[in-house]
């Protein structure tokens, strides 16, 4: 499925759990210093209306006076948690990629704005920064240094999961229930 | 070898690691790949995985962009001294950063500054031993943050897992790190276990032994039994590639043994994801690499 920009509530509540999407358009890195320092309410040096942050702490270089990405994979997503849903509500965000998925706070302000978390291939770095087609800009560089920065970056038919959706699904939440039965089968005594 | 020589064949060993999985890491990707079904989510997981380590080979750029912690084991003859092969390793991490074969990957704890090179107090770790034999063997692992996260210690007995201080509570210590992991640490996951040792010396020791290779068998028959069983039973808890769901939550698990006090009884787990980037090679005082480990 292909989701492209101008991300919408529309587009993002159509979306369902175990859907494969591919997107297209810009999208924001941000992760821990980037979730910290909006959460303590600094000002976002991008508009974040409609936006889809990626949790992805990239491999940036400078080669001949460009930003040329070398490596641009999801990082572990629950420990911005304690942000994410907050930051989803205050931006009207559209949708957060990484991996690992995210809490009931996020679940519950995915299905409140109409977002969704698109899970993208953990490690999978090469893949990824194939898809990222244009560096656009980089912010807090120097606060943050460069894996916490944020980085705006033009994708193409960048793929993911869709693992959470605005329904309140949650395909992480049904694979722990699984997992869950059988660690329990297995553990009787 | 002279100083330039060595830094070069450590910058080889940091390229090779950063981008390049191992044969036998995978030869078990393949195998998890064929093991799930297709259509279903595992499947795609897999094939994104694959492409992503040929294209990463192919392009000679970092398999995964956190590169990790920087842990190199050294079996030292006494040609070369531990400043002298610190000094090349630390030149080799440098300029590996540099020219994007690492990411900037080492911030101060108290400033949160980026030292921006992978240099300072505790980076890279090196682990010398000495060697009588000629040539030099250097093993180099770049453990990510995210699966080093979700390693785990417990200490025997624990009544909550009912895991005494026996084989069968180590089992139960295992199966329940690698459903605590579910989705973090990039898996399908590789497990390396210490039973015993102290917390310091068992995490050491369940890292140390990833570096084995993936598909030998525990000299111990007792730890090659427990090791294949608890490879099939975490298998059969549906977590899968990612946490997905699926057959593939793990590829491989490795366990040794050290001695402990009476009064503890530590099972350490160090989880590996499936970025298992790990690589060695043999050098020859004349700054040849005489083979590679794991080939
Ligand atoms: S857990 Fe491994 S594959 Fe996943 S992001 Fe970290 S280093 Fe990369």
């Amino acid at each position: 499925m292909l989701l492209e920009a101008p991300f919408t509530e529309e587009m993002m509540r159509a979306l369902k759990v175990g859907d494969l999407v591919e997107i297209t358009g810009v999208v924001y890195t941000g992760r821990d210093a980037v979730h910290k320092y909006l959460h303590e309410g600094g000002k976002s040096p991008v508009d974040l209306r409609d936006a889809i942050i990626y949790h992805c702490g990239p491999v940036v270089v400078k080669e001949g006076g460009r930003w040329v990405v070398k490596a641009a994979g999801p990082t572990t997503s629950i420990r911005e948690e304690p942000y994410q849903g907050p930051l989803m509500e205050q931006y009207g965000l559209r949708g957060v990629i990484g991996k690992g998925g995210m809490g009931p706070k996020t679940l519950a302000a995915c299905q409140k704005v109409g977002a969704c978390y698109l899970h993208a291939v953990g490690g999978a770095a090469q893949v990824l920064a194939e898809c990222v087609t244009a560096v656009e800009g980089v912010h807090l560089l120097e606060e943050f240094g460069s894996p916490e920065a944020i980085w705006e970056f033009r994708v193409a038919k960048f793929p993911a999961v869709v693992t959470m959706d605005a329904h309140g699904k949650s395909l992480h939440a049904n694979v722990a229930s699984v997992s869950a039965e059988a660690l329990a089968r297995l553990l009787k005594p | 070898m002279d100083a330039k020589t060595l830094q070069a064949r450590l910058l080889e060993l940091i390229r090779r690691t950063s981008c390049e999985l191992p044969p036998d890491v995978i030869r078990a990707v393949d195998k998890g790949w064929r093991r799930e079904k297709p259509g279903t989510n595992a499947k795609y997981a897999f094939g994104v995985i694959r492409d992503n380590i040929k294209l990463a080979a192919g392009k000679s750029q970092p398999l995964c962009q956190d590169t990790g912690t920087i842990i190199c084991d050294v079996a030292r003859p006494d040609w070369v001294s531990e400043r002298a092969f610190r000094a090349a390793f630390e030149k080799a991490v440098d300029e590996a950063t540099r020219v994007g074969y690492l990411r900037q990957n080492s911030v101060d704890s108290i400033t949160g500054r980026n030292s921006g090179n992978n240099l300072g107090p505790g980076s890279p770790v090196i682990h010398f031993h000495e060697t009588t034999a000629k040539a030099l063997t250097a093993r180099l692992m770049l453990k990510g943050g995210g699966c080093e996260n979700v390693g785990a210690q417990y200490s025997l007995p624990d009544t909550g897992l009912g895991a005494g201080r026996d084989l069968e509570g180590v089992r139960r210590c295992v199966l329940d790190a690698v459903n605590k992991a579910q989705g973090k640490g990039c898996g399908p996951g590789v497990l390396g276990v210490c039973i015993g040792g102290d917390r310091a010396t068992g995490y050491v020791a369940s890292k140390e032994t990833l570096l084995r290779p993936l598909d030998d068998d525990n000299a111990d028959p007792v730890l090659a039994k427990l090791e294949r069983r608890l490879l099939d039973e975490a298998n059969t808890l549906g977590i899968g590639p990612m946490g997905f769901g699926g057959a593939t939550t793990l590829l491989g698990v490795k366990i040794t043994a050290r001695n402990r006090v009476p009064a503890s009884f530590f099972v350490s787990v160090s989880y590996m994801c499936w970025a298992y980037r790990r690589d060695g090679f043999q050098l020859s005082a004349a700054g040849r690499i005489a083979k590679w480990l794991y080939d």
